[in-house]
Order: structure tokens, then C-alpha cells, then sequence
């Protein structure tokens, strides 16, 4: 191919791509466009494609103050991190042993990490219900909370990644008598840190972003999770002003959005590791 | 060390899995008096369901929409991306960025985009002379709508397994094949790149069946299931079931079977992951 030939072959493959960048934006961005608008313009039948008078972040100050948007919020925050926290503590000291030790009956929790691993959690809401609705969860954080304190994916994508540290460090480690769980947390923990960096982008998308248990078990605005909240925006006063409801769905997509893009190439890694199980 | 993932396995995959098959095989509701055991009286009466005749369909056709088009338009933007010498982080990062954004919040932001009155695509139409339909309203079209909203979430994982097989596409390959005469684009894709991915498309097909059949969120918060049932799927309908109807066993049932699918499919996953290391 000619060196010309080439540069119109590049020039061509940006085009595309270009485009195909729009496309993937422009919900985005029409939404960014309506929670600009002052009222009059969202339905004035003159299409302006910029607001007819500039409102500021008006918008953004009602949803934050119209609806529980800044309890939603804080809600997921909290919720996220003690679920994250919690798979971290139960997946990697399973990992290690299941990578590491010979303990007996331990194909049994292997084949019970593999089961888990293989069945989608929203087909599990159901039954899930049924145990909180007994437990008297319903409506509680801990009802949020708990049913995600297990994480296969993450005991298996920890126990690949342990699977590869060499065992003559830790018989080194236990030669110079460092016990069991100081090898862990001082030696495998940093060794193994870009799986854990994986397993926590996942479940954070994963948790952040969830509306099937939430609507399940939460009942009131109060315990509501940001993409509970979009449900609940549609039944309130907000649901019929578009620009406030499109400020608040910006706000509610905002932190991954904004987590993904400073970290782009840790993220992406991160949720390439879904691929490899 | 393992006791307390032991403990929650047991507690939160194993026993809520056998509390759900068992119930499949009772006519308890939830709030109802004691069980009785029926057999395959509940399946009996879920497969002569009309909803769920129609939740069938309607993910089957989900699926096949979905699944071949997120498939492909990650393939060719992986394609497109690798080649670039320039704007490669851009562009991976964009095409992800959809699969990352908060799905109930973006249903909103593509109601917005598609409605008839302030929708951007509506608003294009207008400005050539097409009188644009209410896509999301019409049972003809609501579902396909759907799928494209589909698409656009779930393109972005398909582009990153894509593009994580072609950076190891080995370059003696494509130096051998322009020996032997493959010079141009398409002689490359054809014989060297395409047999490289197939283990991969393998993967990505599976993958994004499995996430087709979860369709839930859009549903939630767009259509309901509406209009006319035209987008009620498999999810929307055990959640109806179990969580607004109250026929627990129906939704129990339904589960069961939504299980052995997904079930199903992850073994096809591992055979085709296995089968592609093998090789």
C-alpha cells in the first residue's frame, strides 16, 4: 500500500470511528443539552439547540433539593463501599487457601465458588426476598448490604491470581516464622493487588449501578440507591420536569463516570478481568 | 480462614437456590398458608401462561437481535481502534463509556433522546420532512428499541475482549501472510485476523447472550413491560410475578428455568474457553 493510500485509509478509519463516537455520546450529551434549559424551552415549539437564556446550574440545584437525590447518593456511596469492603475480607483469605493450602473437603468449596460464579444474582432476588422478608431485613441497609457479601467472581479471580505467586516466597516467609496471616497481608495482599484492583471496579459498576434488589427490598425513599432513585424520580414531581430529572440522572451517573475516566486504563483492566474467568 | 465464605456460600448461593427449586415445586404464595408439594403442577400451569408465552418471545427476540449486533460493532470498532496510530485511549475509552453509565439513569437520558416532543432524533427527522413515530409508545417498535439502547450498554465489553485478543495476534502471522501474497485488508481479516478471534467471538457471543437474557433495567424504568406486553422479558416477568402479583411459585418456576439456561449457556462459556486454549 502507498504511503497516500495509508493516509486516506487513516483518515477514513477516524471518520468512522468519529462517528461512531457521537452516537455512543449523544445520549450523554442531549441530556447534559435538556438539563441546561429553563423551563419555557424544554417543550417552546422554536427548537433551540442552545438554551435561550443561560439558567446556570439551576437545574442541577433542584434535583439536588426538589427530590432525596443527596440521600440517594450518599446511600450508594455507603452501600458500595461496606459491600466492598466485605467481599474484600471473605474472598481473600478463601482465595489464599484455595490457591495456597491442602485442606480437606476444599474441592467442595471450589465446586460451591464455581456454582455461585455461574448463577446470575438477579435470579436469586426472588428467594433472597423470601430469606430478608423472614430475617426482618426488608427496608434496612443491611437488607441492601449483606445478600452481596459474597463474590465468587472475586474468590476466583483472588485464587487465579494467588495460584501465581511462587510457593517458595511464602515457604521463605514461614521460614523466617511469619505466621499465616501476616504472609497474606504483608506478602500475597501487594502481590496480587491489580486483582483486587479488579475486583473492586467490578462490583463497584456492579453495585452502583443496580436497580433489581433495590427495588426488591428497599421500600422507602430514605434507603433508596441512586438507580432506585430514577424509579422513584418517575412517580414524584420531578418525573414531569425534565430538566431537573435530567440533571439528576447526570448526577446519579456522574461518580463512575468521572472514577472511569481519571483511571481509564486501571478501569478498562479491571473490567477485562470479566473475560478471563 | 475459609469458614466465613463458607458460611455465606452456603447462606447466600446454595440455600436461597434450594429454597427457590423447592418452592418451583409447591403452590405456596408468599403470605399464603403452609406448602403443599404439587410435582410439576406449577410448571404445568407457567408453560400454558400467555405472559409468559410472551416473555419467551419477546427475550428470545431480544437476544437475537442484541447479541449479533453488540457482537459485531465490537468487532468493528476493535478493528477500526487497533489500526489507529493515534486516539487509541480516546476512542476505547468513549465506546466503553456507555456499558459504565448507571443503566436507569441513561433509560432516562434515551427517553429523552427518542421522545416525540423534545427528542433529538425526532427533532432530525422533522428537519428533513420525516414524520418520526413514538418508538418507545408503539408496540411494533418498542422492543427493537430497546435492543439498540442494549447495544449501545454492552458494545463497550464486547470492543475489550476484542481488543485484548488482537494485541496478542501474533505479527509473524500477518508478515508471513503478506509474503504469501494476502496484502490487502481484507485478505488479512479474512485469513489471519478472523481465525485469530474466533476463539474469542466464541467467548464474546456467549458473554453477551448471557447479558442479553438479563435485560431488566431499561424495562424497569422506560416501558414496564408495555405496551401491550410487547416488551415484557424474561427478569420483568419474574419480577412481576413474585413482587407485584404475589404468585410466588409462578415467579419460583420461571426462575428455575431462567437458572438452566444461564446454566446452560455458562457451560457452552467454559467448553468454548477451554476449547480455545486447547488449540
Amino acid at each position: 500500500m502507498t504511503a497516500r493510500g495509508s493516509r486516506f485509509a487513516g483518515l477514513g478509519r477516524h471518520l468512522v470511528l468519529g462517528a461512531g463516537a457521537v452516537l455512543m455520546l449523544l445520549p450523554l450529551l442531549w441530556a447534559v443539552r435538556i438539563s441546561f434549559l429553563p423551563a419555557e424551552d424544554v417543550f417552546s415549539p422554536q427548537f433551540h439547540l442552545l438554551p435561550s437564556r443561560w439558567i446556570g446550574f439551576e437545574n442541577y440545584a433542584r434535583a439536588l433539593t426538589a427530590s432525596p437525590l443527596p440521600r440517594f447518593l450518599l446511600n450508594g456511596v455507603g452501600v458500595c463501599l461496606a459491600i466492598i469492603v466485605c467481599q474484600l475480607l471473605v474472598a481473600i483469605p478463601c482465595a489464599y487457601v484455595l490457591a495456597k493450602a491442602r485442606v480437606r473437603g476444599q474441592w467442595l468449596l471450589w465446586l460451591a465458588v464455581l456454582v455461585g460464579l455461574v448463577i446470575p444474582p438477579a435470579a436469586l432476588a426472588l428467594p433472597l426476598f423470601i430469606m430478608a422478608a423472614q430475617a426482618g431485613l426488608i427496608d434496612t441497609y443491611a437488607g441492601l448490604i449483606l445478600p452481596w457479601t459474597i463474590s465468587p467472581l472475586g474468590i476466583f479471580l483472588l485464587r487465579q491470581a494467588f495460584s501465581r505467586v511462587p510457593d517458595e516466597i511464602i515457604e521463605a516467609a514461614r521460614l523466617d516464622g511469619l505466621g499465616e496471616w501476616e504472609i497474606l497481608v504483608r506478602l500475597l495482599v501487594p502481590a496480587v493487588a491489580p486483582a483486587i484492583g479488579a475486583l473492586i471496579t467490578i462490583s463497584l459498576v456492579a453495585h452502583w449501578n443496580d436497580l433489581l434488589w433495590p427495588s426488591v427490598v428497599v421500600t422507602s425513599a430514605s434507603k433508596a440507591t441512586p438507580p432506585f432513585g430514577v424509579m422513584l424520580f418517575q412517580v414524584q414531581e420531578i418525573g414531569s420536569d425534565y430538566g431537573p430529572l435530567l440533571a439528576g440522572a447526570i448526577m446519579i451517573a456522574a461518580p463512575l463516570l468521572a472514577l472511569f475516566i481519571l483511571t481509564q486504563r486501571r478501569f478498562l483492566d479491571g473490567m477485562a478481568w470479566l473475560g478471563s474467568k | 480462614m475459609v469458614a466465613p465464605a463458607a458460611l455465606l456460600l452456603l447462606l447466600l448461593i446454595l440455600v436461597p437456590l434450594a429454597l427457590v427449586t423447592a418452592t418451583a415445586f409447591t403452590d405456596w404464595h408468599l403470605g399464603g398458608g403452609a406448602a403443599a408439594f404439587v410435582g410439576l403442577e406449577t410448571f404445568r400451569e407457567l408453560v400454558d401462561d400467555p405472559d409468559f408465552r410472551t416473555a419467551v418471545w419477546n427475550t428470545t427476540r431480544y437476544v437475537a437481535f442484541v447479541v449479533p449486533a453488540t457482537t459485531l460493532a465490537g468487532l468493528a470498532a476493535a478493528l477500526l481502534i487497533v489500526e489507529c496510530r493515534r486516539g487509541q485511549a480516546f476512542y476505547r475509552m468513549v465506546y466503553f463509556l456507555p456499558s459504565v453509565a448507571t443503566l436507569a439513569a441513561m433509560a432516562v437520558a434515551w427517553q429523552m433522546l427518542l421522545s416525540p416532543s423534545v427528542g433529538a432524533v425526532p427533532q432530525l427527522l422533522r428537519l428533513v420532512g420525516v414524520a418520526p413515530g413514538n418508538w418507545l409508545q408503539d408496540p411494533e417498535t418498542a422492543l427493537p428499541t430497546l435492543g439498540l439502547i442494549g447495544i449501545w450498554s454492552e458494545a463497550g465489553f464486547a470492543m475489550l475482549f476484542f481488543l485484548a485478543g488482537l494485541k496478542t495476534a501474533p505479527r509473524e502471522l500477518y508478515e508471513a501472510a503478506a509474503i504469501d501474497g494476502c496484502g490487502n485488508f481484507l485478505d488479512r481479516l479474512r485469513h489471519v485476523t478472523l481465525p485469530h478471534l474466533a476463539p474469542i467471538t466464541a467467548f464474546v457471543l456467549v458473554f453477551s447472550t448471557i447479558h442479553a437474557l438479563r435485560v431488566f433495567d431499561t424495562v424497569a424504568i422506560i416501558t414496564r413491560g408495555g405496551p401491550e406486553k410487547a416488551t415484557l422479558v424474561a427478569l420483568y416477568f419474574i419480577y412481576q410475578e413474585a413482587f407485584s402479583l404475589f404468585r410466588t411459585n409462578l415467579a419460583a418456576a420461571a426462575t428455575v428455568l431462567f437458572i438452566v439456561v444461564v446454566l446452560a449457556l455458562s457451560l457452552l462459556q467454559l467448553y468454548v474457553v477451554r476449547g480455545g486454549r486447547g488449540r
